[in-house]
């Protein structure tokens, strides 16, 4: 994975996460936030959140996305989409999540050991390596890399599933693995050339 | 209603929930119709991709979508509600903004493919629901689950925020599913609640009071079961009880099965084509409680 992108300022990343925001369909809506909490009382993990979803969008307009990002918030969301379908100004706020999500990758803007980013990152890797995502392998190499203590905690578990004939030991790569590189490159090109201009 | 519907299964349904991809293929075949499977699909990217890259994920999933136009005509059915999730929300934004789908189409290009926009996403529940009917259902029915308690848990991404076919707080689908199978659907106020999916993996502690919440409400609605539409519901559901108990004191001891796999034993189909036995938590002791034969076996 690519070292973080450094920023100039605070200013930038608000810049970007609006530009990139506004090209979400119906993005706008953010700028007609009330406040009102709804997406904070529908949310199932606010309870554990350092800021909640509303608080989000708060901080935001205070120039604090930075703190948002350092926090556990973002990478609380399980992308269940209450706040989404409730928000009375149409914001889709998960897309949000997402968007804050992948700044805070981009510019290693997340708490230090936080694992929901390795784990993120990891099933890229796997993805873009097989093209389909290999379970076992996938969660072998996240706790490998956040918790190896862990590993034999989950052996009991895996022996249950292993069992009933649903572990899948043997990833197998697409046929199409080379197509896949190809759309992938492409589309990385692009995105490089919208950056520059 | 479609004799053949193109059939995207998704990774998880490969080998850790082969139980749903098999009773799926099951079912639509005892309600006469085929599930192809499309050649050569990637993963649609689920809610991880999405979280590092935001063009390479509408890129790689839309391969999928073009896959599909390519190889048959009609409806892409999936079973994974994420799946579902994903390739709709693909589809719908290339739909809704011209910019994107012109940037995933030209990533696509680079593999000589395109997506024209012509394939629509639904989920089995939808298809059998909907194209085929409850009436038709119930005709199928050879062991009636009279008197078989069922907490219906729709989970969150069947009706949010792309599903077409039910209501996001409050579906009902596969609760008038689960009478026409003869079974008492229990009043279970949080069956559109998330499981917390992901979450399990990244903060246990969490996503364990989710789950705890979920099975004590079933619980304490009488259900005998749980039925289910989403593979990580599923396993999330079973899988962590004994925790469970450890964390807040009560087994909840409660089965978490997919509505397919339901569907199969109200039709007599057998219980190993059906992938059941593979659960952690078996359901087999009470389907035969109400079927009379260990659910199909």
């Amino acid at each position: 994975m690519a070292n973080p992108e450094p920023l100039k300022s605070m200013g930038e990343l608000h810049q970007i996460f609006l530009e990139d925001v506004y090209k979400i369909p119906e993005g706008e809506n953010i700028k007609q936030c009330i406040q009102c909490g709804t997406c904070s009382g529908s949310c199932p993990t606010s309870y554990a959140m350092d800021f909640t979803p509303r608080e989000i969008i708060a901080a935001f307009r205070a120039g604090m996305l930075d703190r948002v990002l350092k926090s556990n918030t973002v990478w609380m969301c399980a992308s269940c989409y209450y706040c989404t379908v409730r928000c009375p100004a149409g914001i889709k706020l998960t897309d949000i999540m997402y968007e804050l999500k992948r700044l805070g990758i981009e510019y290693g803007l997340y708490p230090k050991g936080a694992t929901a980013p390795v784990l993120s990152k990891t099933f890229v890797k796997m993805v873009d390596k097989y093209g389909r995502s290999p379970e076992v392998e996938l969660l072998s190499r996240f706790t490998l890399a956040t918790n190896p203590f862990k590993m034999l905690g989950m052996a009991p578990m895996g022996a249950k599933m292993f069992l009933r004939g649903r572990l899948g030991i043997f990833p197998k790569r697409i046929k199409g693995q080379k197509d896949l590189e190809k759309i992938l490159k492409s589309a990385l090109e692009t995105v490089k050339t919208e950056k520059e201009a | 209603m479609q004799k053949e519907y193109l059939y995207y299964p998704g990774c998880s349904l490969e080998k850790t929930n082969f139980a749903f991809d098999h009773s799926s293929r099951e079912v639509a075949r005892g309600l006469g119709f085929e599930l192809k499977e499309i050649e050569d699909w990637n993963c649609c990217g689920a809610t991880s991709y999405m979280s590092v890259r935001e063009l390479r994920s509408f890129a790689i999933s839309a391969r999928n979508l073009a896959l599909a136009e390519k190889q048959g005509k009609g409806d892409l059915v999936t079973v994974c509600t994420a799946c579902y999730t994903v390739l709709a929300k693909t589809h719908n934004y290339l739909k809704e903004n011209a910019e994107l789908r012109e940037k995933v189409n030209h990533a696509l290009a680079a593999a000589d493919m395109k997506y024209s926009g012509d394939v629509k996403v639904r989920h089995l529940l939808d298809v059998i629901i909907n194209d085929l009917g409850l009436e038709a259902v119930k005709g199928k029915v050879r062991k009636p689950l009279e008197g078989l308690k069922v907490a219906c848990y729709y989970g969150c991404q069947l009706s949010r925020p792309h599903g077409t076919f039910d209501d996001p707080e409050f579906p009902v689908t596969m609760d008038n599913l689960a009478k026409a199978l003869g079974a008492t659907p229990v009043d279970y106020p949080l069956k559109a609640k998330c499981c917390g999916g992901m979450l399990m993996t990244t903060t246990e502690d969490v996503c364990l009071k989710l789950v705890k919440d979920l099975l004590y409400c079933a619980k304490e609605a009488g259900a005998d079961l749980v039925i289910t539409c989403c593979p990580l519901c599923q396993v999330n559901l079973e899988s962590y009880q004994a925790k469970i108990k450890k964390a807040y004191g009560t087994d909840p001891a409660l089965p978490a099965i997919y509505f397919t796999q339901l569907m199969g034993v109200a039709m007599g189909l057998p219980g190993d084509k059906l992938g059941l036995g593979s659960e952690l938590v078996d359901p087999r002791p009470v389907l035969a409680k109400y079927t009379g034969n260990g659910g199909g076996r």
